[in-house]
Parts: structure tokens; C-alpha cells; sequence
């Protein structure tokens, strides 16, 4: 660190953070051959999660910034979970009101706008 | 102090309050790509919990050996651009230039194995459209819609940001930076690095999930 260049960061955090990030590589190339149901996708996004926060921490300094870069950064994050979380709290809840019929979304239910998806 | 002067804009009381803005206005334009990104991150996540079978079948005529060698290459030119803001935050113009050109040699790198394992899918016929593989559902081609979209939008970066690195390189090369004004390595640097965390969730959902 200098007074100059305060977010100087010793070079050994990035020797050991591209070290954690090729291990985590590994771990979830090996997860990803274990035949684990519904909690593959769990370790697997989990661990892309993780290798995330590093890179995002230290390679790119989040964890030196100030406060006001912080903000910008989380809201970035932020608005893309509120989309995410909104669109699927519409798409998984259709058909689970009583009367209506189930993922009418998809193609079945004739009033619903019919979904191009292209033939084999 | 000379270039120093000549590099500090007249907006800014110092270099300090320069790198801060320039920060900043970078993430705010980082934060537009999580959107672009994020959209179609929703897209597949929508057509996934809609088709979980289908999906689950298509992925795994994916190739995880370039998958995989891919996400290597990326994390370690993510390491050598930190090695290269490192660099130049001390000052020293040549390791800067070297890891500079290392990280743009690691992302042709990444280019050319994409580039061979896009010529194995289309073999395999792979590409949406006429003459898409008899064995994939509909739904199952909206997989690999989604996959030629998402790592073609991909590369599209990486090649832009292998075009920024080779001006910042020839920047570096016209001693352009010392200690005191580098900001041009700092926000292609987050550029950088940004692509690479997009493929680390590409590498998740397109080549890992769908395994089993």
C-alpha cells in the first residue's frame, strides 16, 4: 500500500486467489461427474457463485473500493435478482391458482400466445 | 511531474479524485452488462425449469474438455492482468507491457479452443435451424439457441477486450503510465476481469448443470 495507489494489494493474494480459483475449477469438474440429482446444479452454481466473490473482491478490488463504488457495484447484482426473482415468481406460479390451467403458458391451452419454438 | 500534469484532467482537484470517477463511471457501465447478460441468464433459466428433461439431454452433448481447459485459460489471464494493474500501480512499465501481452496472448488462447469446439459442434450438427441432429427435441434446440447466443455474445467481448489490451499494450509500449496515472490498465482491467466472471457461470450452467 502507498499513499498514492491505496488499493495496492500484496501480489501473494493474487498468487493465492488464482490458486483457490483453478482449485474450485477442479472441484466442480469432479462434482459435475458424480451423479448427485438435484444437488449437482447446487454445487455447481454455488461453487461459480464463490469463484465470483473472489474475483470480484480482490482481482477487482471490490473489497478496497469505497463506499460509494460498492453501491454501484451491489445495485448492478441487485437489479438482476429482482428481475430473475419477479419473472420466475410469475412462470412457477401458473397453474397453482385453483381454476386455471397449468403452465398454460407453454402450448397446450389454446388462449394462450403460442410459442414458436422451431421444429426438428 | 511533468506528465503528470498533462495526464490529470481540469475537471479534478488530483489523481486520486480522477481514478475514483473513472472507477465508477466503469461499473456504472458494468452494471448495464449484468442486465445484457442477465437477460439472457433468465432467458435460460425460464426455458430450463419449463423443460428440465429436455435441457438436461441437450446439455450433455456438450463438450466439457474445451469447457473446461476454457474456464483454465480465463482465470489465469485474470491473473495475469491483476499481475499487470500490479505493475503498473508500482510504476514498472515493462512487467506491465509483458503481462499485458500474456494477458492477450491467454485470451486469443480462449478464442482458438472456441473456435475448434464450435467446429465440433457444427460437425456434430449442432446449429439450430434445417439441419439441426435428429436426436435433440424442440426444446432441446432451444438449449443450444441459448448456448450459440450466449458464448457467441461471449467471445464478442473477449475479442473487444483483447482489441482494449492491445491499445492499453501500446499505451504501456509509448510510456504513456507510471505510479502516478494509469487509470486506462485499471478500467480495462475490470473489463477483464468482468467477461471472465460471466464465463465462470457460462461454464456453470451450459456445460455442468445438465450433466446428470
Amino acid at each position: 500500500m502507498s499513499l498514492l495507489n491505496p488499493s495496492i494489494v500484496p501480489r501473494k493474494t493474487y498468487v493465492l486467489v488464482w490458486v483457490a480459483l483453478l482449485l474450485l475449477l477442479l472441484a466442480n469438474w469432479g462434482i459435475a461427474q458424480l451423479k448427485l440429482g438435484p444437488f449437482n446444479p447446487v454445487f455447481s452454481l454455488g461453487i461459480a457463485f464463490i469463484q465470483m466473490m473472489l474475483m470480484l473482491l480482490f482481482l477487482m478490488h471490490v473489497r478496497y473500493s469505497t463506499a460509494l463504488t460498492r453501491v454501484f457495484v451491489a445495485a448492478g447484482f441487485i437489479w438482476f435478482v429482482i428481475m430473475v426473482v419477479l419473472s420466475m415468481n410469475d412462470y412457477l406460479t401458473r397453474g397453482s391458482v385453483p381454476g386455471q390451467m397449468g403452465n398454460s403458458w407453454i402450448h397446450e391451452h389454446p388462449t394462450a400466445p403460442p410459442v414458436n419454438l422451431p421444429k426438428p | 511531474m511533468a506528465e503528470a500534469h498533462e495526464a490529470l484532467a481540469e475537471q479534478f482537484e488530483e489523481m486520486p479524485q480522477q481514478t475514483e470517477a473513472s472507477l465508477l463511471g466503469m461499473w456504472t457501465f458494468l452494471a448495464t452488462e449484468i442486465l445484457f447478460f442477465g437477460a439472457m441468464f433468465l432467458g435460460y433459466i425460464v426455458y430450463r425449469s419449463t423443460y428440465p428433461e429436455a435441457f438436461a439431454e441437450a446439455g450433455r452433448h456438450t463438450l466439457i474438455l474445451y469447457g473446461s481447459v476454457n474456464t483454465a485459460i480465463l482465470l489465469t489471464s485474470s491473473f495475469t492482468m491483476s499481475l499487470a494493474i500490479d505493475s503498473a500501480q508500482r510504476g514498472r512499465n515493462r512487467p506491465l507491457l509483458g503481462f499485458l501481452l500474456l494477458t492477450i496472448l491467454l485470451g486469443c488462447g480462449f478464442l482458438l479452443v472456441k473456435g475448434l469446439e464450435y467446429s465440433e459442434d457444427i460437425h456434430e450438427h449442432l446449429v439450430p435451424g434445417a439441419h439441426f441432429t435428429k436426436e435433440l427435441s424442440a426444446p432441446g434446440q432451444m438449449f443450444w439457441v441459448l448456448y450459440w447466443i450466449m458464448t457467441g455474445v461471449h467471445s464478442l467481448h473477449l475479442i473487444i477486450g483483447v482489441g482494449v489490451l492491445a491499445v492499453v499494450a501500446w499505451m504501456a509500449w509509448g510510456g504513456k503510465f507510471s505510479e502516478y496515472y494509469h487509470n486506462p490498465v485499471l478500467i480495462s482491467g475490470l473489463y477483464w476481469h468482468f467477461v471472465d466472471v460471466i464465463w465462470v457461470w457460462l461454464y456453470a450452467f451450459i456445460y455442468l448443470i445438465n450433466r446428470h
